[in-house]
């Protein structure tokens, strides 16, 4: 069939079953706006395309389908590069389409002319200029098929205008077509069975495991295997950032979330461990505090679809290169029916830690600022079932997945790895796209709204419902955390004014409803008005106290022995077991 | 540059699909992780398909396992085969111009004849030597003829091929 590259490319995405692109167009991506005009698919006009990349991530996040944005060449290009970064880094699905100046501009500085792929080469997983219009539908197909298969991960495709153009004849490769395409592709999914059977031998010995589940259950839809492996031979189980929700935090076997700012608890049991069953994880130094002094006495088992990530930062004692899911079911398998250790010993320890080190926070004062924590858990409290918490980066993030009880996976979307400011109220747009059943709440830090808060507009113009709780403490709270712990409270650069903007205005003037909270009485009601609102997006401007810190905390560089707790705990004597 | 003696060296062999951008993808790899190569060789394999890039890179600074793990995540990498030292054979091709005129040209000769070196060039100021051999076996004779006064010189990288198992 004859048909203009534009078409070609947009017949693909159909093909690929694509129900939304994010996107804003220009010059060189013009041709391929013509025939979205006749496409099923719906296209989101956003405000700037870096919220079309921090959409598609908050789509694929919580849809486990490759996010696509689409957006034209040179500075549109470049504005896509921190989402790209952002879904590398936490590996999320997404295929990215920028337009390019035509073939024989190539190399000649035109206009919006930029180097795409040699600018994402580094924080794509693969990306294509592509030259022959011929090649274009192959070229999609392969996108997705590497976006979403291994490690997922961020493609790109760079069309120039005049392949966009040019008249090709369509066809649609097969399976084989794509897999004959990349020689060099080849995912191991299946764990191996040596290994497997070690790893069931390891688990049956250890009188103190800890499973320490990363992000990658979820991308591997593992979620009911964990669980399944975690009951089955009683182990405890950390989720780490990116795992909040892979298991479920009211599981009477859920330690929550280790790491810098993770739960005494779950930090200790780490340290603790003679077992360390290592899922779709990666030694992240948030997570590992130094790392020569992480769990000093436990053997690692380590299972993970990149071959990369296995002896990166730790060596495993028992290597396992494989999709979570199908290996986890291995293990379950090899461990049979044969009676696991008694662990009593290291049952009590956990709880011990859990009874003597909860989360903690100072009550509120009259007079005070709310405290960030206690709107948290109002928020929380007032959810409806299913709702999906998106962040930020900073405190809020912290309090956020400290405070929400995630009991369903695919329900808390945040960027992890490339810690991306800003994040949250695109990601939550693109949530919501995804799952419009869903009540999608924000949490943002004033900082990070005033970083990409024009998407509102999007939302509005769109009538994508996201709910926005801003914890205004009219600072950089994080970094100022930092300047109070340990450049002796000398506060450079990081007051924000809790009034410039005026977040209330502002949002009424994006076409949000809007409300402000200053009184802890009113902090549930106007949650309670802000669910009821189904029509527009919400906006709540929480005014909370700029000296609450977020606490435990393993200072940077420090040993996660040695976690500093919330003053109020740390009189109590701790105690190491070693 | 390291000298092929030493085990601080090994050469990659890395199959890669023959597309534009494969070596710039697999240099910026080594760059952006901090991985350092000591020397490039690229060229076309016997299957149009594919090219093959040998790399020497320092196994003092990095582990293997991790460089080779990460260059196999790029999608156009087909193959890697590491080859060490003492199981590959290896050589490289060095062209240098010396000033060499009538007084040392005889010495110049001299070395040429026990290096086995061959002269593709001369005037009556200078001669062009080209030699290939053992990188180390370059090594020396850049040495020997350096008193003599380098003008110019050019080195490939190293190319390299597994030795063929001897029948026991």
């Amino acid at each position: 069939m004859k048909m203009t590259g534009a078409q070609a490319l947009v017949k693909s995405l159909e093909a690929e079953k694509v129900e939304v692109i994010f996107g804003l167009p220009g010059g060189a991506i013009l041709p391929a706006y013509d025939p979205i005009l006749d496409s099923p698919i719906r296209h989101i006009l956003v405000r700037h395309e870096q919220g079309a990349g921090h959409m598609a991530e908050g789509y694929a996040h919580v849809t486990g389908r490759p996010g696509v944005a689409m957006v034209t060449s040179g500075p549109a290009a470049t504005n896509m590069v921190t989402p790209l970064c952002d879904a590398y880094m936490d590996s999320v699905p997404l295929v990215v389409i920028t337009g390019q100046v035509s073939r024989s501009f190539i190399g000649t500085d035109g206009f919006q002319e930029c180097d795409t792929v040699g600018i994402t080469r580094s924080v794509t997983k693969h990306n294509e200029l592509v030259m022959d219009p011929a090649e274009l539908p192959m070229l999609v197909r392969q996108a997705f098929h590497l976006a979403s298969t291994g490690r997922p991960g961020p493609v790109l495709l760079d069309v120039p205008k005049d392949v966009l153009q040019a008249e090709i004849d369509f066809y649609w490769p097969s399976d084989e077509d794509v897999a004959a395409s990349l020689p060099g592709y080849k995912p191991t999914v299946k764990g191996h069975p040596r290994m497997i059977k070690e790893a069931a031998r390891l688990i049956s010995e250890a009188q103190r495991p800890v499973i320490y589940a990363g992000g990658g259950i979820l991308k591997a839809r593992a979620a009911e295997a964990l669980r399944e492996l975690a009951e089955r031979a009683g182990i405890p189980v950390v989720t780490t950032l990116m795992a909040r929700g892979a298991f479920p935090d009211d599981h009477e076997l859920c330690l929550g979330m280790p790491g810098m700012h993770g739960n005494y608890t779950a930090i200790t049991a780490l340290q603790q461990a003679d077992l360390l069953v290592t899922l779709g994880a990666r030694f992240d130094d948030r997570v590992t505090g130094r790392v020569d002094a992480f769990a000093p006495h436990a053997k690692v088992i380590h299972v993970d679809i990149d071959p990369a990530e296995l002896g990166k930062i730790r060596q495993p004692d028992v290597p396992i290169v494989g999709d979570c899911r199908q290996v986890i079911t291995e293990i379950v398998k090899a461990l049979g029916d044969a009676p696991q250790p008694e662990r009593s010993e290291w049952r009590a320890m956990i709880s011990g830690w859990q009874e003597r080190y909860p989360l903690h926070y100072d009550p509120y004062i009259a007079g005070d600022a709310l405290k960030p924590q206690q709107v948290m858990e109002v928020l929380r409290d007032s959810a409806p079932e299913g709702t999906i918490l998106v962040s930020g980066v900073g405190q809020h993030q912290m309090w956020a997945s400290q405070y929400w009880k995630f009991n369903e996976p695919y329900t808390w979307v945040n960027s992890g790895g490339l810690g991306t400011m800003g994040f949250s109220v695109p990601a939550a747009i693109g949530a919501k796209v995804g799952r419009p059943d869903r009540t999608v709440w924000a949490v943002d830090g004033d900082g990070c709204f005033q970083m990409t808060a024009q998407e509102l507009v999007t939302a509005s113009s769109e009538r994508i419902p996201v709910k926005v709780a801003i914890l205004n403490n009219a600072y950089l709270g994080m970094v100022r955390q930092w300047q109070e712990m340990f450049y002796e409270e000398r506060y450079s650069e990081v007051y924000l004014s809790p009034d410039l903007p005026d977040y209330v205005k502002w949002a009424e003037a994006m076409g949000c409803a809007a409300f402000r909270v200053e009184d802890p009485d009113e902090v549930e009601p106007t949650i309670a008005k802000a669910n009821s609102i189904d029509d527009r997006p919400v906006v709540i401007d929480f005014r909370t106290d700029a000296r609450e810190k977020v606490f435990p905390m393993v200072p940077a560089g420090a040993s996660n022995d040695d976690v500093v707790v919330h003053p109020a705990q740390s009189t109590s004597t701790r105690k190491v077991v070693q | 540059m390291t000298t092929s003696s030493g085990a601080q060296h090994q050469t990659l062999s890395v199959l890669v699909e023959n597309r534009s951008g494969v070596l710039a993808r697999v240099s910026g790899m080594f760059a952006r992780r901090g991985f350092n190569i000591i020397s490039l060789a690229v060229a076309p394999s016997d299957d149009p398909r594919f090219s093959r890039i040998n790399l020497v890179i320092n196994v003092e600074e990095t582990s293997v396992e991790q460089m080779t793990k990460q260059l196999f995540k790029l999608v156009n990498v087909v193959k890697i085969t590491e080859l060490h030292p003492s199981e590959a054979v290896e050589r490289e091709l060095l062209m240098l111009t010396v000033a060499a005129g009538a007084n040392q040209r005889g010495e110049v000769m001299e070395l040429v004849g026990i290096f086995e070196a061959r002269i593709v060039d001369v005037s009556p100021a200078a001669v062009t030597i080209m030699l290939a051999g053992e990188p180390d076996r370059l090594d020396d004779f850049e040495d020997l003829i350096r008193p003599y006064g380098i003008v110019e010189i050019q080195r490939t990288g190293r190319v390299a091929l597994p030795k063929v198992r001897k029948a026991s």
